[in-house]
C-alpha cells in the first residue's frame, strides 16, 4: 500500500535569540514513511522530538529542510512548502491533530466546540449536533456539561472535548499528542477503543502516550526517536 | 449585482510596496503581502510599529505615500490608491468594512443604533423603511444587542455595544473583507470575549476576509489564520499563526511570544 505520508530528510533547530543565541537541533535528516490503517507510537525520552515531528507534520511548526509529503485528494502536497490556502483545506479534510491540552474558548459551549471540525466541512448543524452528543456520551460528559463552556472542566474532562473534537471528523492522517495523560481508567480504555476504531476504518495514527499499557494496546508500530542525532550547541 | 468582474484566480486584496512616511518619520514601511478569499489575516505588534497606519493606508483614510492596495472588486482588480473618488465610495459602501479601535470615530453617534445600522443600506439606494428596519433588527440580533435597543442613541451604550453595533453597521452590506483596528483593546474582559465570540461566529459564516490588527496575541490567535509580525514599521516575519506563536523565528517575534502569558 502507498505511504499517505512521506518524511524525507527533515531537520529542524530552534534559535532562541534571547538566550544567548542557544541553538537545539531536535532533528537531522530523519526520513520515514506513515501508511493508512495503522497506528504508530512515538517513543524515547522527553526533547526527543516526538512533539516536534507531530507539530512539523501540521505545519504548525514550520519545516527547515526536507520534505512532509501528505497524500491529499490524490496528490501529494509538501507541508512545509504549500500554500496556506492548501494548508487550511488539508487541515480541514486531511490531517487531525489533538494537543495534550484543550484551548477553551470562552463563551463557546463544549458541544459546539467539539463540533467545530464538522461545521467547518460545511455539515449542517443539526445533523453535526447529533454526532456531537453521540461523541459526548461515548466519551461520558455528563449532558448538564454539553452546553456550557469548557472553560471551568476539569483536566480530564477538558482532555476529553479535546479528543471529541479531534476524533469526530475522520480524518486519513490522526496526529495525537498525549492525549490520554489525564484520564482515568475507563475513559482511557473508551479512548483507545475509539482509535482502534478509526485505524480500522483507514485513519494513518501517529501518536505519543506515555502510558505503557496505552501504548502496547494502540500500536501496530512503534517508531523509537531516541537515537536520533540531537545536540545542543551555543553559537558564537 | 450582475456582471461580476473579480477573478477567482487572484487574491482578495494584495499590498505592494506599500509605504506611509509623514515627512522624516516612517510610518510603515516597503509592505507587501495578499490576503485570500475567506482569510483572516492578524497584523502584529507593539504600539507604534506602523500597523494602524497600514490599515489606514489600506482603508483609504490615509493616503500611502508610495505603493498600491489592489482589491479583487466585483469592478475589477483595482489599484484603490488610484481609483477615482465615486468609484472608492462606492466600493468602501459595499464591499469593505472598516471598524475603527474607538467605535466614536465609526459610528453616528446622534442617530439611533437601527440608523446606523439602515443608513448603509439607504446609501446603497434601498427606500423601504419596512424593510430597512427589518433587516436592521436582524443585524443587532447577529450582533447579540436587544432589539428593544433599536431606537436608542449609541451614547446610551457600553463600549462593548457600541463595538457590536459599528460591526453589525458595517456588515449589513455584505462585505468582502472588513478591516478592524484593535476592536477589542478598549473593553473589558468578559466583553472582549463575547466580541470574539460574535466576530468568530459572523466571520466562520460569511465567509468572510478580515485583516484584524492587534497587539493582543491571544486574539490574534483565535480569530487568524496567518499573521504578520510588524516592527518599526517593517514586516519582519509572517507565517500560519501557530508557526508565528509556537515556532517564532526572529529576534523581535521571540521576544513578543515570551513577553506574554501564554496565549
Amino acid at each position: 500500500m502507498d505511504a499517505i505520508l512521506n518524511i524525507v530528510n527533515i531537520s529542524k533547530d530552534f534559535v532562541f535569540h534571547h538566550q544567548q543565541g542557544t541553538r537545539l537541533q531536535v532533528l537531522e535528516n530523519f526520513s520515514v514513511k506513515f501508511y493508512p490503517s495503522q497506528a504508530t507510537v512515538l517513543t524515547g525520552p522527553s526533547g526527543s522530538g516526538k512533539s516536534t515531528l507531530l507539530r512539523m507534520i501540521y505545519a504548525g511548526y514550520r519545516t527547515g529542510k526536507g520534505s512532509i509529503f501528505v497524500r491529499h485528494n490524490d496528490r501529494l502536497v509538501d507541508m512545509g512548502k504549500a500554500d496556506p490556502g492548501v494548508i487550511y483545506e488539508i487541515r480541514r479534510h486531511t490531517i487531525g491533530y489533538v494537543s495534550q491540552f484543550l484551548r477553551v474558548v470562552p463563551r463557546v459551549s463544549a458541544l459546539d466546540t467539539v463540533i467545530e471540525p464538522l461545521i467547518a466541512r460545511n455539515m449542517g448543524e443539526s445533523k453535526a449536533r447529533a454526532k456531537g452528543k453521540q461523541m459526548l456520551e461515548r466519551l461520558r460528559i455528563p449532558e448538564n456539561l454539553w452546553h456550557i463552556s469548557a472553560t471551568t472542566f476539569s483536566g480530564g474532562e477538558q482532555q476529553r472535548i479535546n479528543l471529541a473534537r479531534g476524533l469526530i471528523a475522520h480524518y486519513p492522517v490522526m496526529l495525537l499528542d498525549e492525549p490520554t495523560a489525564s484520564l482515568d481508567p475507563e475513559n482511557r480504555k473508551t479512548v483507545i477503543t475509539l482509535i482502534r476504531e478509526a485505524v480500522a476504518a483507514g485513519a494513518c495514527m501517529i501518536g505519543v502516550f506515555h502510558n505503557r499499557s496505552d501504548q502496547e494496546q494502540i500500536a501496530d508500530r512503534t517508531l523509537d526517536m531516541s537515537g536520533l542525532k540531537r545536540r545542543q550547541e551555543a553559537s558564537a | 449585482m450582475t456582471g461580476m468582474l473579480n477573478r477567482v484566480d487572484l487574491p482578495l486584496l494584495k499590498v505592494q510596496n506599500l509605504s506611509k512616511f509623514y515627512g522624516g518619520t516612517i510610518g510603515c514601511h516597503d509592505i507587501n503581502f495578499e490576503v485570500a478569499e475567506g482569510e483572516v489575516v492578524g497584523i502584529v505588534g507593539e504600539s507604534g510599529s506602523g500597523k494602524s497606519t497600514l490599515l489606514k493606508c489600506i482603508a483609504g483614510t490615509e493616503t500611502p505615500t508610495n505603493g498600491a492596495v489592489y482589491f479583487n472588486s466585483l469592478f475589477g482588480f483595482i489599484d484603490l490608491c488610484q481609483a477615482d473618488e465615486i468609484l472608492l465610495r462606492k466600493i468602501n459602501r459595499t464591499q469593505t468594512g472598516f471598524v475603527t479601535q474607538n467605535p466614536m470615530d465609526g459610528l453616528r453617534m446622534n442617530i439611533s443604533a437601527g440608523g446606523n445600522i439602515g443608513e448603509r443600506l439607504m446609501a446603497n439606494g434601498m427606500r423601504n423603511y419596512g424593510q430597512i428596519r427589518d433587516i436592521a433588527r436582524e443585524w443587532l440580533d447577529k450582533v447579540e444587542i436587544d432589539l428593544s435597543r433599536i431606537d436608542d442613541l449609541p451614547t446610551t451604550f457600553s463600549g462593548g455595544m457600541q463595538q457590536r453595533l459599528q460591526i453589525a453597521a458595517n456588515l449589513v452590506t455584505d462585505p468582502k473583507i472588513i478591516l478592524m483596528d484593535e476592536p477589542t483593546s478598549g473593553l473589558d474582559v468578559s466583553v472582549q470575549a463575547r466580541l470574539i465570540d460574535v466576530l468568530r461566529k459572523l466571520v466562520s459564516r460569511l465567509k468572510l476576509s478580515m485583516i484584524l490588527v492587534t497587539h493582543d496575541l491571544a486574539v490574534a490567535r483565535l480569530l487568524s489564520h496567518r499573521l504578520y509580525v510588524m516592527k518599526k514599521g517593517k514586516i519582519v516575519e509572517s507565517g500560519l499563526s501557530d508557526q508565528i506563536l509556537d515556532d517564532p523565528r526572529e529576534p523581535y517575534t521571540q521576544l513578543l511570544v515570551s513577553s506574554i502569558l501564554k496565549p
